[in-house]
């Protein structure tokens, strides 16, 4: 197997002194391999995920991304960020910029683009994400779906290796569910490393490699999706799966 | 069982309320009783009133500058006679006579390149060397000493130029500062952090009469003898810390009501800090503040007037200076007030009236 694209070897991390949010965390991800990473709220799925870009900083342990160990060194933190997208729940879109400002915004200023080239470019990622139309309204005129999409596009416009997804679409309104899930499964496609902390279990059934659940800060289960839906093997994961597969 | 087709209504304009005059009257003034009241009680202070007002101000008025026909209207009609009298010495003060042209062209200038500074089409790199070339004409003309211009040292200056001079600059030097120390009462080094905390509340624990003494009388005892600072340039410093410190306070109002969420996408972005808070943070932030800063601005062109105490003879000061010595005219004081506040307020109330369309042109983003 080639090199893991990341590594947390033993990570640790407490919010304040008492609150333990990550506990003993190994987990190896393979180049263009897809996870999803579920579990109960509060579990430490966000903090895991948020760690791999340096949003959040582990006290102890190893994380290496892309090659490069995470630490307080702004160098490795700046070039880890350039290798890795984010997508939020609240999706995070700059309201006093139009749509393409916000997608060209990084490509010009970190990626030192001409403003020519990082609109082409933008505007490739919004006819990807099927919004093209939509690129000189500012954010708050969109919908939830559209903005959701919209941040899609402007983390796909710095060409990352690797994407994170925050709960993409726990904010939007169930009709436009699925219009961010569409996107996101043709990104599946591509290649790129995917993590995404998400309660959408059809979306993990279709195009995960590997789900992965989490209680208490710690990896509880993880495997293949089919094993993990038809065989959990911890008693905590099959009450999980029980809740919210239940209605 | 078919399912029944969706059938859309087309959209309709909303209804245009359409209503005479009497109507609206009865809606807006007369609905009920306490509107009624105070309608009848309004208008019948306003009959009583206004008549006496325009009597006094327009009609019985003395317009020449005669002192023995203002005496004789005196409690009858306004002496507008008074400003034409003193105006000069009102509007420019101290500074020599003969040469008050040179204050005008200066302040015009001045007036002249804040008003095009407030065009949205005018903010392009060249607006910064114009700012250039109006500020070494302003002091060029000011000072004189040069090409046959007679020297006039700052004390003598006075009146308008000096009230739109202070302001400008206060305002247009105290606004960076109190984007930087907000932004560093925010900095996660504490040793900056310290240092704006303690700027903000040891100036604002302290009245601008205060600063402005410390600056005008105290500053150069510590001074190595010999040395000088104009007394101007100490005022000018001192309202700029001043109003710093407040101003510093209403931008972290707006720092701090910026979702996290927005410095997180810019981080993951790769934006550095300081792209990430020009980029991102501060034009939402200082948009969201536009009324607070503005209140601030003019605060600053009204206190302005304080400087007086430390005898600089601004708007205020020059026209105290003009009535005050000639006790011919020094009853009139009243009607001169009246002048300055009219100046006072054309200057207010444009300020206000452009921060409601830079307000208006913010919002742009919020509209659907």
């Amino acid at each position: 197997m080639s090199e893991p694209i990341i590594l947390f070897d033993k990570v640790n991390k407490w919010y304040g002194n008492n609150f333990h949010v990550l506990r003993d965390i190994d987990l190896s991800v393979a180049k263009g391999e897809r996870i999803v990473i579920c579990g109960p709220s509060g579990s430490g799925k966000s903090t895991l995920i948020r760690c791999i870009n340096r949003l959040e900083e582990h006290q102890q342990g190893h994380l290496v991304v892309d090659g490069t160990e995470l630490s307080d060194d702004v160098k490795a933190i700046e070039k880890v960020r350039k290798e890795v997208g984010m997508v939020f729940q609240q999706f995070n879109l700059f309201p006093h910029l139009t749509v393409l400002e916000n997608l060209t915004l990084a490509p010009m200023w970190v990626g030192k683009l001409p403003k020519k080239e990082a609109e082409e470019r933008a505007m490739q990622q919004l006819k990807r994400v099927q919004i093209s139309e939509q690129a000189g309204k500012y954010p708050l005129q969109l919908s939830g779906g559209q903005q959701q999409r919209v941040a899609i596009a402007r983390a796909l416009c710095l060409t990352p290796k690797i994407m994170l997804f925050d709960e993409p679409t726990s904010a939007l309104d169930p009709e436009m569910i699925n219009e961010v899930l569409d996107v996101m499964i043709e990104l599946a496609g591509q290649g790129i490393t995917m993590l995404c902390v998400t309660h959408e279990m059809g979306f993990a059934r279709s195009v995960a490699d590997r789900v992965i659940f989490m209680d208490q800060g710690q990896i509880v289960e993880q495997n293949t999706p089919e094993q993990f839906f038809a065989n959990p093997q911890n008693e905590r994961t099959r009450d999980f799966l029980s809740k919210i597969i239940a209605h | 069982m078919a399912a029944a087709a969706f059938q859309p209504i087309a959209p309709r304009p909303a209804p245009v309320r359409t209503e005479g005059a009497l109507p609206w009257l009865k809606r807006n003034l007369f609905s009920n009783l306490p509107s009624t009241v105070a309608t009848i009680i309004l208008v019948g202070l306003a009959l009583w009133w206004l008549p006496q007002l325009i009597s006094w101000a327009l009609v019985k008025a003395v317009y020449v500058p005669s002192f023995t026909e203002c005496q004789a209207a005196r409690g009858i009609g306004a002496c507008w006679g008074v400003i034409t009298e003193k105006y000069r010495l009102i509007l420019f003060g101290r500074y020599p006579f003969e040469e008050q042209w040179r204050p005008l062209i200066a302040t015009g200038a001045m007036v002249a390149v804040l008003m095009a500074s407030c065009v949205r089409a005018f903010w392009r790199p060249w607006l910064v060397l114009l700012w250039a070339a109006m500020l070494a004409l302003f002091f060029g003309l000011m000072f004189g000493g040069f090409a046959g211009l007679q020297h006039v040292p700052t004390d003598r200056w006075g009146g308008l130029p000096l009230t739109v001079m202070l302001a400008t600059l206060s305002i247009g030097l105290a606004f960076p500062l109190a984007v930087v120390v907000a932004l560093g009462r925010r900095s996660k080094m504490p040793a900056i952090r310290t240092i704006c905390v303690i700027y903000v509340e040891l100036i604002r624990g302290v009245p601008l009469i205060s600063v402005l003494f410390m600056a005008s009388f105290m500053f150069p005892l510590f001074m190595p003898p010999g040395t000088s600072i104009d007394v101007l340039l100490r005022v000018l410093v001192g309202i700029t810390l001043f109003s710093g410190a407040y101003m510093a306070e209403i931008v972290r109002g707006g720092l701090q009501a910026i979702p996290k969420g927005q410095q997180e996408a810019a981080d993951t972005l790769g934006l550095s800090y300081w792209q990430a808070q020009r980029k991102v943070i501060l034009p939402q932030a200082l948009a969201m503040v536009v009324p607070g800063i503005m209140n601030n601005f003019i605060a600053i062109f009204k206190d302005t007037s304080l400087v007086t105490i430390v005898s600089l003879y601004e708007l205020t000061g020059a026209m105290g200076l003009a009535l005050n010595s000639d006790s011919d005219w020094r009853p009139f004081k009243i009607e001169a007030y009246f002048f300055i506040a009219a100046i006072y307020f054309a200057f207010c109330f444009s300020m206000s009236r452009y921060s409601l369309w830079i307000e208006k042109r913010l919002s742009a983003s919020k509209n659907r």
